[in-house]
C-alpha cells in the first residue's frame, strides 16, 4: 500500500472503477477521437433529460437581474449596460449545477452494476453525487481536502462535509496534498465501487442539458438566444458541458470564461491552504486544466475547455464578495460565493455590451454556515487576511482581500487565451514526447479552437 | 470510557513526511498527510486510543480517537461591517437622492 505502489497500479484501478475502457479512443499518439467518446460514452440531451427530470434535476428558472443590470448601467457608458440574467442552479436537487453532473455519473453507476460510488471532491460535486446516491441507493464515499496541517479546516469545505452526511455518505477528510489522490485510488481498489469523477463523458454529458436549457428558455421567453453565457471556470466541465448543450440546440452564443485571481498561491501548499477564500472556480484551477485537460482523474477528460471558449475573464476575491452582497441586498438572493464568480465578470461585462444585448450567467449555488460571504470574510480576517475597501486591481491573494470602494471599479481582466493556447500545445509535446502526426495537428487545433497553421507555427516556435 | 457501537470521529497519518509525494512543495513535504473519518466504534475504548470504527458504508477504519458524537462547529463567522457598507452604498446608487426619501 506503499504510495509508489498504488500510484503504479493507477491505470488498473481506474479502469476497472471507470466502466469505460478509454483506450479504444486512442489514436496511439497525441489525439484521441474525442467526440467519438462523447458519443458513445455520453448520453443523448433527451436522455439526460429523463434521467435528470426523474433525479431532481435541471428545468431551473431563469432570473433577469433588473436592479443589478440598472446598477451596471449607472456605471457604463451611455447605451451600454446589457441585461444581466442568472441560471438559479442552486434550484437542483442538493444546490448546485454539479447535480448535473452526478445525476448521470451516478446513474451509470447503477446501471452497470456498481454497488456505491466514490468522488474525490471538496466542492459542490460531493454533495450533487451523495444526493443522486441516496436516490439510487448506493453507497457513497466523499474524500475531501479539508484541513490544514493545524486542523483549521476551510469553512467552506466542512459545510459541504456536512452535507454530504447529511445526504448520508461517508466522507473521508483529509490534510493539503495532491495524495488524496492516493487515498482515493486505496478506496476504490478496497471497496470495488464506480468511480464519480466529474471528468468522465457521462459528467460532461450531464451539463449539456444546462446549455441546451439556456437556448430554449431564452428563445421562448425572448425570442433568440442571448448574446454571451459567462461560466465560472475551475476544471472546465461546467464550461465543455454549457458549451455543448448551447452548440446542440444551435446557438451561437459566446462562451466566456471566469475565474478568481489566485495567483501566487500554491494549491498543494499547507500554510497557504487557508489564506484563500475560495476553494473553486479560481486561477489555480482553472488555468492548469484549460491548458493541460488531462491532469484529471481519468485517463482522457472530457472537459476541454479551450475547445469552446472566446475569453477568458478573471476577477478579484473582493469583487466577488462586493458583488454577493449586492446580489443579495438588490436581488433577494442569497447565494454562495463561489457561485457569483461569472457574476462579477458578467457585471463588469454588461457595461462593455449593449443595453439590447443578454448576457447569462448560468450557474448560482446555495449557500448556509461556512459557505456564505460573511463567514468567509470572518475566516479571512482570523488567518491574517487583511480586508479593506479599496482598488480591487491592488488585491494580493493570501495577503489582503480589497472590497471595491465603488462598485464603478469592478473590472474585468482578459486572460491572454492565445498564450493558453500555445501553452496546451507545448504540453501535449512534452507529456507525449512524439513528432506529431498530420493527426494530432488537426486535434490540436481542435483542442485549442484555432487552424492547423496556428498549431504548427506554434510547435515551430517551439523547436 | 467510550462504549461500542458509538459514533465517534477518529483520525490517522495517512503518509509520513518522508513519504510524501514528490511534487509537493516544502512547507507540506514537513507536515504529514492526515485522515479523519467517522464511524461505529468497534471495541469499547479512551479518547486516544488505537480503535477501529466501522464507517457509513461498512469499512474498518483504523486511527487514535478523538471525539465522540463529533459535530458541527462552523457558523456564520463574526460580524463583517464592511457588507453593510456595500449593502447601504448599492442601494444609495441605485435608489438614493431625494427623490427617494
Amino acid at each position: 500500500m506503499s504510495y509508489e505502489g498504488v500510484m503504479a497500479r493507477r491505470a488498473e484501478i481506474m479502469k476497472k472503477a471507470a466502466g469505460l475502457d478509454f483506450s479504444v479512443f486512442e489514436s496511439g499518439s497525441i489525439a484521441f477521437d474525442y467526440e467519438r467518446m462523447m458519443k458513445e460514452a455520453g448520453f443523448t440531451i433527451e436522455e439526460i433529460q429523463k434521467i435528470q427530470s426523474e433525479h431532481g434535476v435541471g428545468n431551473t428558472p431563469v432570473l433577469e437581474l433588473r436592479n443589478l443590470t440598472a446598477l451596471a448601467r449607472k456605471l457604463a457608458p451611455k447605451g451600454k449596460g446589457a441585461r444581466i440574467f442568472i441560471k438559479d442552479e442552486a434550484a437542483n436537487a442538493s444546490g448546485s449545477f454539479k447535480a448535473r453532473r452526478a445525476a448521470t455519473a451516478v446513474y451509470q453507476a447503477k446501471k452497470l452494476g456498481y454497488k456505491g460510488v466514490v468522488t474525490a471532491t471538496s466542492g459542490n460535486y460531493g454533495a450533487a453525487v451523495a444526493s443522486q446516491a441516496a436516490m439510487h441507493g448506493l453507497k457513497c464515499i466523499v474524500v475531501q481536502e479539508c484541513y490544514d496541517s493545524r486542523g483549521v479546516g476551510q469553512p467552506e469545505i466542512i459545510e459541504k462535509a456536512r452535507k454530504c452526511e447529511a445526504l448520508g455518505a461517508e466522507v473521508v477528510q483529509l490534510s493539503v496534498g495532491p495524495e488524496l489522490f492516493y487515498t482515493f485510488l486505496t478506496i476504490l481498489e478496497e471497496t470495488g465501487y464506480f468511480n464519480a469523477s466529474l471528468y468522465t463523458p457521462f459528467a460532461i454529458a450531464g451539463v449539456e442539458t444546462l446549455g441546451y436549457e439556456i437556448a430554449m428558455q431564452f428563445r421562448e421567453k425572448y425570442g433568440r438566444d442571448p448574446d454571451a453565457v459567462v461560466v465560472t471556470n475551475a476544471g472546465g466541465g461546467n464550461l465543455t458541458g454549457t458549451a455543448r448543450g448551447l452548440r446542440k440546440a444551435g446557438a451561437q452564443t459566446k462562451i466566456i470564461a471566469a475565474s478568481v485571481d489566485l495567483t501566487g498561491l500554491h494549491m498543494a501548499s499547507d500554510t497557504q491552504f487557508n489564506k484563500k477564500s475560495f476553494t473553486t472556480g479560481h486561477t489555480g484551477f482553472g488555468m492548469p486544466f484549460s491548458t493541460w485537460p488531462d491532469r484529471s482523474d481519468v485517463p482522457r477528460s472530457a472537459a476541454r475547455p479551450l475547445r469552446y471558449l472566446e475569453r477568458y475573464l478573471t476577477v478579484h476575491q473582493g469583487e466577488v464578495f462586493y458583488i454577493t452582497e449586492a446580489l443579495a441586498t438588490l436581488e433577494g438572493l442569497e447565494k454562495g460565493p463561489a457561485g457569483n464568480t461569472a457574476l462579477t465578470a458578467a457585471f463588469a461585462l454588461a457595461q462593455e455590451m449593449d443595453e439590447d444585448q443578454m448576457i447569462v450567467v448560468q450557474e448560482t449555488e446555495y449557500t448556509g454556515a461556512g459557505k456564505h460571504v460573511q463567514p468567509q470574510l470572518s475566516f479571512a480576517r482570523e488567518n491574517g487576511i487583511e480586508i479593506k475597501f479599496g482598488d480591487p486591481k491592488d488585491e494580493i491573494p493570501g495577503k489582503n482581500i480589497i472590497l471595491p470602494s465603488h462598485p464603478s471599479l469592478i473590472k474585468v481582466n482578459d486572460a491572454d487565451v492565445v498564450r493558453m493556447r500555445k501553452s496546451l500545445i507545448k504540453n501535449a509535446l512534452a507529456n507525449y514526447n512524439v513528432e506529431p502526426t498530420e493527426e494530432d495537428i488537426k486535434f490540436l487545433a481542435e483542442e485549442t479552437n484555432s487552424t492547423v497553421e496556428f498549431v504548427k507555427e506554434t510547435i515551430a516556435s517551439l523547436k | 470510557m467510550v462504549k461500542k457501537g458509538e459514533w465517534v470521529l477518529i483520525h490517522r497519518n495517512v503518509l509520513e513526511p518522508s513519504e510524501r509525494a514528490p511534487q509537493v512543495p516544502d512547507d507540506t513535504k514537513k507536515v504529514p498527510l492526515e485522515l479523519w473519518v467517522k464511524g461505529f466504534l468497534q471495541e469499547d475504548a479512551n479518547i486516544g486510543d488505537e480503535v477501529t470504527v466501522l464507517t457509513r458504508t461498512k469499512r474498518i477504519e483504523r486511527g487514535t480517537l478523538l471525539e465522540v458524537n463529533p459535530y458541527y462547529k462552523h457558523d456564520f463567522g463574526k460580524f463583517v461591517p464592511e457588507l453593510l457598507q456595500i449593502s447601504e452604498q448599492v442601494k444609495e446608487i441605485l435608489f438614493g437622492g431625494a427623490d427617494n426619501e
